[in-house]
């Protein structure tokens, strides 16, 4: 345990996994700065959920450094889950429990003071205190993710990990998790977060990285992002090119026929 | 990470215990299968078995390997649990928190010892209904009472590698018929002398054998043999394997 990084809340550098013969990451390198939000983007089977699984602890990688707040996830995976905070693809709530009972449950295995007042304030602040009492099967899509994401606020981690929050969601519930994404980094908590959605990262990201077959295409923030490409050609109305069309000059055509990320769990 | 084993492994055993309770279809149809054979056997074939040198009532001689297919039942849903927290990623969830890292499945454990508890005091209360009586005191229940204990701990090591390395529902719950099934080849129902060489053979190198004899011996406050030495071996290695190897699918599954 060198020196600190207070900057830097998420480094990581050379990262490498394959399942089998299959090579997912591929020398990945990203650096997410402490309190902003990166975006990872990138189409199914680019590796988003391998990068996010092995952050949060929960595969080894092969090769490769991959640091929270400092601390090397593989040496000190203890200290890393006491500093994040995973929401996984499939909002990962208990149905059988309420909502309250969930949020209860979470601080009770996040070892905080007081669970239920915990719990009471962020169903208020996600406006669930009416569905407070009811199962969270009976829950809507949006409702769920927003129990999701509460959950994860619970003992108030510093790097937050955002596994494609919206896809499923309709309209209105993307909107709803935007605005709680936007809330957290007002707050100054970390987002990392993947997403297949290109009006998703320009919305919510300070910084994005675009992830194609197992490497960072580029990265940086959204205006340098779009000066990558030079308006394509003159026209009457400069037209400053869209992260779309960046990412899909990058990708190219390709990414229409990646295999379907399976290499979740 | 020590410290908060207990406090982590009660917290989610309260949470899958809620599962449980939630649910009681579960605890019933537990019971629900193992007691109508119960009932088949003692009410409609049992005329027809010819249960040797036993000299008790007919639900008497069947009650230990209804107990026991009872337990083979419950254990199925463990492993249904289990799977069903894999697949709904709220076990990565867990496993992302600063928790003990066997917590997740010492709470699966120990809701298996109390659904299975309720299930078997179910069976009891028809047998009882049913005419069953035993002559046993306070030791032979207690007898009665560890060699269950020992039985569901054993074959609920086994449900949580099965709920853990299955790739569907169906391949979760499935392990547990054969299991289900063993006591019809064993001295459970019809004494194993009736059987043919090499199925009697089987039947009385199988663990359920020993254990429905013990059980038999403990009831009917008869002095319990070697059987129980037997039982107790079988039980002790199939639990000790069994946690080995879940721990080992754990680790694997699950860093």
């Amino acid at each position: 345990m060198s020196e600190r990084d207070r900057t830097t809340a998420v480094r990581v550098h050379g990262l490498r996994k394959s399942f089998g013969e299959v090579e997912v990451l591929r020398g990945l390198d990203l650096v997410v700065p402490r309190g902003t939000v990166f975006a990872l983007l990138g189409s199914n089977g680019a590796g988003k959920t391998t990068l996010i699984r092995i952050v949060s602890t929960l595969l080894s990688a092969d090769a490769g450094v991959v640091e929270v707040d400092g601390y090397e996830v593989a040496a000190h995976a203890a200290r890393v889950r006491e500093a994040i905070s995973l929401t996984g693809q499939f909002a990962a709530v208990d149905e059988q429990l309420s909502g309250r009972e969930n949020l209860v449950l979470v601080a009770r295995l996040r070892h905080q003071h007081s669970p239920v007042r915990i719990a009471d304030k962020l169903l208020d602040r996600f406006s669930l205190a009416e569905a407070a009492h009811r199962r969270a099967a009976t829950y809507s899509g949006g409702m769920r993710r927003r129990l999701d994401i509460a959950m994860s606020l619970i003992g108030d981690p510093s790097v937050i990990l955002l596994d494609e929050p919206t896809t499923g969601l309709d309209p209105e519930a993307r909107i709803e998790v935007w605005s709680t994404v936007r809330e957290l980094t007002r707050q100054g908590t970390t987002v990392l977060l993947t997403t297949q959605y290109l009006d998703e990262a320009e919305a919510l990201a300070d910084r994005v990285g675009i992830l194609h077959e197992g490497r960072i295409l580029v990265e940086g923030a959204l205006d340098e992002l779009t000066q990558i490409l030079q308006p394509a050609e003159i026209e009457y109305v400069p037209k400053k090119p869209s992260l779309e069309d960046v990412f899909l000059a990058l990708v190219g055509s390709k990414h229409a026929e990646c295999p379907t990320d399976q290499n979740r769990r | 990470m020590r410290a908060h084993f207990l406090a982590d492994t009660a917290t989610l055993t309260g949470r899958s215990m809620k599962h449980v309770l939630r649910s009681p279809d579960t605890l019933i149809t537990t019971a629900v299968m193992p007691v109508a054979i119960m009932l088949l056997f003692v009410y409609v074939i049992g005329g027809a078995i010819d249960t040797g040198h036993y000299s008790g009532t007919h639900v008497q001689y069947m009650l230990p390997g209804i107990l026991l297919m009872t337990v083979a039942m419950g254990i199925s849903y463990t492993a249904y649990r289990l799977f069903a927290d894999l697949q709904g990623g709220i076990l990565d969830r867990f496993h992302s928190m600063p928790i003990a890292r066997s917590a997740p499945l010492w709470a699966h454990v120990l809701t298996s010892l109390a659904a299975n508890l309720i299930s078997v005091v179910l069976v009891f209360a028809v047998a009882a209904l049913m005419g069953f009586r035993t002559a046993a005191g306070l030791l032979g229940w207690l007898g009665v009472a560890g060699i269950l204990l020992l039985f569901v701990l054993a074959l609920t090591w086994v449900a949580v590698i099965a709920g853990l390395s299955a790739s569907s529902m169906e391949g979760a719950t499935v392990f547990s018929y054969p299991l289900i099934f063993l006591p019809f080849v064993s001295s459970a129902f019809v004494p194993t002398e009736s059987m043919p060489g090499p199925v009697r053979w089987f039947a009385e190198h199988q663990p359920v054998t020993p254990i429905v004899d013990t059980l038999r011996d403990l009831f009917a406050q008869r002095v319990v043999g070697t059987d129980i030495w037997i039982a107790l071996a079988w039980m002790l290695g199939i639990l000790g394997v069994a946690y080995g190897a879940a721990m080992i699918v754990h680790r694997r599954r699950i860093r």
